[in-house]
């Protein structure tokens, strides 16, 4: 057990050089003149560009510059944007506030998904399976881009039980309408898994062993049933989570939250390098430990695996 | 209650002696005032310096905090406010006295040496200030900018600059000095009010001549408000009255910018009524915005004018009778009301509203809609038969850029297509190589309100945003005319003259000029928008 979590984590540590480094080679590829992209419009006056270009080494080759990045990170220091603001201050101020979104996003998303796929599930054919159906469907088809907006209007706006927006340092209640529509779209997906999987599981031979054992109805499907329908489910949910605080864009910017996917948004359009890889850097720590989590949590939902 | 705070914030500040005295003087209220606070909305400025800062956000922040030389009256021409006189008899030596009785918010008393001290430092090339460019008329400013040897990509630096003051500032005594300009310049006066001519106290230098790396995060000012604890950044800045200011009173006691990520959000938060001020009503919620606020919903002129442009490179629109013609072509109107819901209004002058001198329609009959004759006249000077519209993809251009290729088509009977180049620096580059990008879009703001901040820059031959490489020698002298005129009446005449030879010429098509679609809550009055896009917040009360 300990052995795999240490090879895990060394690949771990590959993963992360290398994803920094293609991020930070896209970057530096699609890089056309970060300084006019910063100004807008108006043409950049000499005097500036000169110095700028100075500080950032923006007249360096890419090796170079990827090589001031990696000495800044080694020595804890992420850079500063091209606004000359720390990056790590950006990362301190923008990382709890998705996190705090994406988490209260998966268990809203997981609690009423899991409890109404199991129902739909054990309750097959019936209208309350059909009823989810349908409603899983619509959160599905709906895009977040339209669903946002439209949810804000609705209980922000016109009824004004929430919060039309969250701002920078949001309180729990604040935080709960985003993180609904957030969380709207896995919803749907972790219920329509869980009741595939629960439906499956309960035509399968340990089932009718359980039962014909008289073991409780509540047993057998709390038990048994639940947990070897949970491992799909957890997989998807520890992917999720990462494109959740990855994907949040939208959500952050209809709710004005400035998280992770605002910042991302705003370096990927002016251009800003090290912004853009610091925040990535830590997304991609992120779904590897996620990962490595939801492997290690497959043993404890099923005996029969064991990691060597 | 006033005098806890100021303590509060001195003692967060690092206070110097001169701060404590301040706080002596807070606690009397004077009568009128409302302890309203207004909340505003801004986007995450870039910078808060004045010699640094060149978007609206930041301009809005900052005029809270500091009062300009000079303000603008209602024909736009500027009135002395914190100066007391500027005065000059040849257009090259201005004298600029001020006011008495102004203190930063630190206390220290301003000076002449408050100017000159942040106008040098804006000026020197290696600070890389944004505004730099403003002092670029003032003696000795290109001594204070370096050019690096082997060009931006070499190895080599550039050499240190030869000056590090301007020689044109000189200080005559506390309250007065002189700026000698290099050429005459009758607008420099004008120029003033820009956010990039506050002082800086001395509190703001580390050293002399280098600005205090954090002095942004709690910039102090000359104006009318302070900031209240620090720049909150990606949340809000917080200022609050200055009990000493001698200058005309705000009517609200403090005003809280709130930063937002995106429009939408803020325009949300406007209807549920928690956002006082939304300076820029995004064009998705125009239609809905007059159901929405009523009269809350407001529009104002803004000095924003867009227009195509002709690269002169390419022969087939060398004929100003064919850029006439597709001028002509074009339905201002219908693009303004299908495409931008109102927004904007259509341009038919080639300088914009906000500025003194403006008339309308200098455009005449060539920019008002008239298939049939923009048809036989367009025929008649052999234009040619494809034309192509460039336009920079990432901001919004799209859907003007094809429903102005539209109504070519269907009113000239031509080819049209818009090309969308990523950047507007990609077009730029496409335009640098001259290659044939057929016409472009184009957008101006000024940097103050006069005529000459509009035709020198588009129109002269070595003007910095010519880009057409547009260029009538008679157009180059009565602009120079007008910039070493007299009087400012004079220089108007002049600009008028050279503004009727781009109506014979067109070498652009003025096409919209901006608008201020702005919306207040209920909880505010008299809202006011100036000519940079900022919210009068001299002027703003709580209803």
């Amino acid at each position: 057990m300990l052995r795999y979590i240490i090879r895990r984590l060394l690949q771990g540590v590959l993963t992360f050089f290398g994803a920094t480094f293609v991020v930070y080679a896209l970057m530096f590829a699609n890089q056309n003149d970060p300084l006019q992209a910063l100004a807008g419009e108006r043409p950049i006056s000499e005097s500036v560009r000169q110095a700028l270009t100075e500080r950032y080494h923006l007249n360096e080759p890419f090796i170079v510059q990827y090589g001031y990045y990696m000495q800044g990170i080694f020595q804890g220091d992420f850079g500063t944007s091209l606004t000359n603001r720390p990056i790590s201050e950006l990362l301190e101020s923008a990382w709890p506030n998705t996190a705090r979104l994406a988490l209260m996003a998966v268990i809203f998303a997981a609690l009423i998904g899991i409890v109404a796929g199991v129902v739909a599930g054990i309750r097959r054919a019936s209208i309350f399976d059909h009823t989810t159906l349908i409603i899983t469907l619509v959160l599905i088809s709906i895009p977040i881009v339209v669903l946002a907006p439209l949810m804000q209007l609705f209980f922000g706006v016109e009824l004004r039980w929430f919060p039309a927006t969250a701002g920078a340092n949001p309180t729990f209640y604040a935080l709960m309408l985003p993180a609904m529509v957030l969380g709207a779209g896995s919803l749907a997906t972790y219920s329509r898994l869980t009741r595939t999987s629960v439906v499956e599981n309960l035509r399968a031979d340990y089932v009718r062993t359980a039962k014909a054992k008289g073991l409780t109805r509540n047993r057998v499907i709390g038990v048994h049933v639940l947990r070897n329908s949970l491992i799909p489910v957890i997989t998807y949910i520890g992917v999720d989570l990462g494109g959740l605080m990855a994907g949040a864009i939208v959500t952050e910017g209809v709710f004005n939250i400035p998280g992770v996917g605002s910042q991302l948004f705003r370096g990927i359009t002016t251009e800003d390098g090290p912004l853009v890889v610091g925040f990535v850097s830590i997304l991609v720590i992120i779904f590897i430990l996620a990962n490595l989590i939801v492997d290690l949590l497959y043993a404890v939902l099923d005996p029969r695996i064991r990691y060597e | 209650m006033r005098g806890k705070t100021a303590i509060k914030i001195s003692a967060g500040l690092a206070a110097t002696a001169l701060l404590v005295t301040a706080c002596g003087g807070g606690g009397d209220d004077e009568a009128g005032a409302s302890n309203a606070v207004v909340s505003i909305e801004v986007a995450e400025p870039q910078y808060l310096l004045p010699s640094n800062t060149n978007e609206t956000s930041g301009s809005q922040v900052l005029a809270a905090l500091f009062t300009p030389l000079v303000d603008y009256d209602a024909d736009n021409k500027p009135v002395e406010v914190a100066a007391e006189s500027i005065n000059t008899t040849d257009n090259v030596t201005w004298t600029i006295k001020l006011k008495d009785g102004y203190t930063f918010h630190n206390g220290e008393k301003v000076t002449a040496d408050s100017y000159i001290n942040a106008w040098n430092y804006g000026s020197y090339g290696p600070n890389g200030q944004n505004n730099s460019y403003f002092w670029e008329k003032i003696e000795g400013w290109a001594d204070m900018q370096s050019e690096d040897p082997d060009g931006e990509e070499g190895p080599q630096k550039a050499p240190e600059p030869k000056a590090k003051t301007l020689t044109g500032l000189a200080k005559v005594d506390d309250l007065t000095f002189t700026v000698k300009l290099s050429a005459a310049f009758s607008e420099f006066k004008t120029m003033l009010g820009y956010t990039a001519f506050y002082p800086l106290p001395a509190a703001a230098f580390a050293s002399e001549g280098v600005v205090k790396e954090d002095f942004q995060e709690a910039i102090i000012g000359n104006g009318p408000f302070k900031m209240k604890g620090t720049w909150q950044h990606d949340s809000q800045i917080e200022v609050e009255q200055y009990a000493e200011y001698p200058g005309e009173k705000p009517k609200v006691q403090g005003v809280i910018f709130k930063i937002y990520q995106a429009l939408p959000a803020a325009y949300a938060d406007l209807a549920a009524d928690n956002l006082d001020v939304l300076k820029q009503i995004p064009t998705e919620n125009i239609s809905s915005a007059e159901a929405d606020l009523g009269d809350r919903f407001k529009k104002s002129a803004a000095s924003t004018f867009q227009f195509v442009a002709f690269p002169t490179y390419q022969q087939e629109f060398s004929k100003p009778e064919v850029r006439r013609a597709i001028s002509q072509a074009i339905n201002r109107d219908e693009i303004i009301t299908s495409v931008f819901k109102g927004s904007q209004t259509a341009a038919r002058s080639f300088v914009s509203p906000v500025v003194a001198g403006y008339r309308e329609d200098t455009c005449g009959q060539y920019c008002v809609f008239d298939a049939a004759k923009a048809k036989s006249e367009y025929d008649a000077a052999g234009g040619p038969k494809q034309i192509t519209i460039t336009y920079n993809g990432d901001g919004g251009h799209k859907d003007w850029v094809d429903a102005t290729c539209n109504q070519l088509k269907t009113n000239l009977g031509i080819e049209c297509t818009g090309v969308a180049e990523p950047k507007f620096a990609d077009l730029l580059t496409k335009l640098d190589d001259k290659q044939p990008i057929g016409m472009f879009r184009m957008g101006w703001v000024m940097d103050y309100p006069s005529m000459e901040n509009y035709l020198g820059p588009i129109y002269t031959t070595d003007g910095s945003s010519n880009y057409y490489g547009y260029s009538n020698k008679q157009f180059d002298a009565l602009y120079k005319e007008g910039v070493s005129a007299a009087t400012p009446e004079e220089a108007i005449a002049k600009y008028q003259a050279a503004e009727d030879l781009l109506v014979q010429d067109m070498p652009v098509i003025p096409l919209r000029f901006g608008q201020n679609n702005f919306g207040h809550s209920t909880k505010v009055k008299n809202v006011e928008m100036d000519l940079f896009n900022r919210v009068n917040l001299i002027k703003i009360e709580a209803a």
